[in-house]
C-alpha cells in the first residue's frame, strides 16, 4: 500500500457497470514526509474520502476486494484515511 | 487507473481468438491536466470510445474485470470516458 493526496474528482458518465455509484478520486503518491512522488493516479473510493486528505491506497487486483462480490474494474482502490504518520 | 486520451485505432487480423470484435484503441497517457506523459499503449475498449476522447484505463489482472474481458489475454482496458476532471487549486 502507498500513501497518497486525494487531490480531485473525476466525472464519468459512461463507465462499466460495475463501476455505478463508486466516486473516483484523483491521488498524488506522497512520501513519508508529504512530498509528492511519482505520477498521478485515478483510484476507487472504498472509504469515503475527499479532497485535500491524506489516504492509502492498494494497487492491482486486490483494489477490487472492498466491493466484494461485485466484480469492480480497477486496479488502484483507497482503503484507509490517514490521521497521522509518524517516521522517526 | 490513469488517465489517457485516444489518440488512434488499432486494426489486427490475426490475433488471439478471445481477441475477436473487440476493439483495440492506441492511447496516451495524461496527467489530470491534460498533459501528455509516459508511453503509449493500446488498449481495449468496453465504453465505445472514439479518438480524440479522455479515458480511464485499468491496467494488470483486472483488466479482465472489465465487462465481457473475463480470461482474455488483455492488460489494459478502457472502462470510462471522461466527462470532467476536477483537481484542486495548487495541486
Amino acid at each position: 500500500m502507498q500513501l497518497a493526496k486525494v487531490i480531485g474528482d473525476v466525472v464519468v458518465t459512461r463507465k462499466d457497470d460495475a463501476l455505478h455509484g463508486i466516486k473516483l478520486m484523483v491521488l498524488q503518491p506522497l512520501a513519508p514526509d508529504g512530498s509528492a512522488v511519482g505520477r498521478t493516479l485515478v483510484a476507487v473510493d472504498a472509504v469515503g474520502a475527499g479532497v485535500g486528505e491524506t489516504v492509502f491506497f492498494v494497487r492491482g487486483k486486490e483494489a477490487s476486494f472492498p466491493f466484494y462480490p461485485a466484480e469492480v474494474p480497477t486496479d488502484a482502490g483507497i482503503v484507509g484515511i490517514v490521521d497521522e504518520v509518524d517516521v522517526p | 487507473m490513469i488517465l489517457a486520451r485516444i489518440v488512434g485505432t488499432v486494426v489486427a487480423t490475426r490475433k488471439d481468438p478471445r481477441l475477436v470484435s473487440n476493439k483495440l484503441l492506441v492511447a496516451r497517457p495524461m496527467d489530470p491536466h491534460g498533459k501528455a506523459e509516459g508511453n503509449y499503449l493500446v488498449a481495449v475498449d468496453t465504453v465505445d470510445a472514439g479518438v480524440g476522447e479522455t479515458v480511464l484505463i485499468v491496467s494488470g489482472s483486472s483488466a479482465r474485470m472489465a465487462s465481457g474481458m473475463k480470461d482474455c489475454p488483455v492488460d489494459a482496458a478502457i472502462v470510462g470516458i471522461v466527462d470532467s476532471i476536477d483537481v484542486a487549486a495548487g495541486d
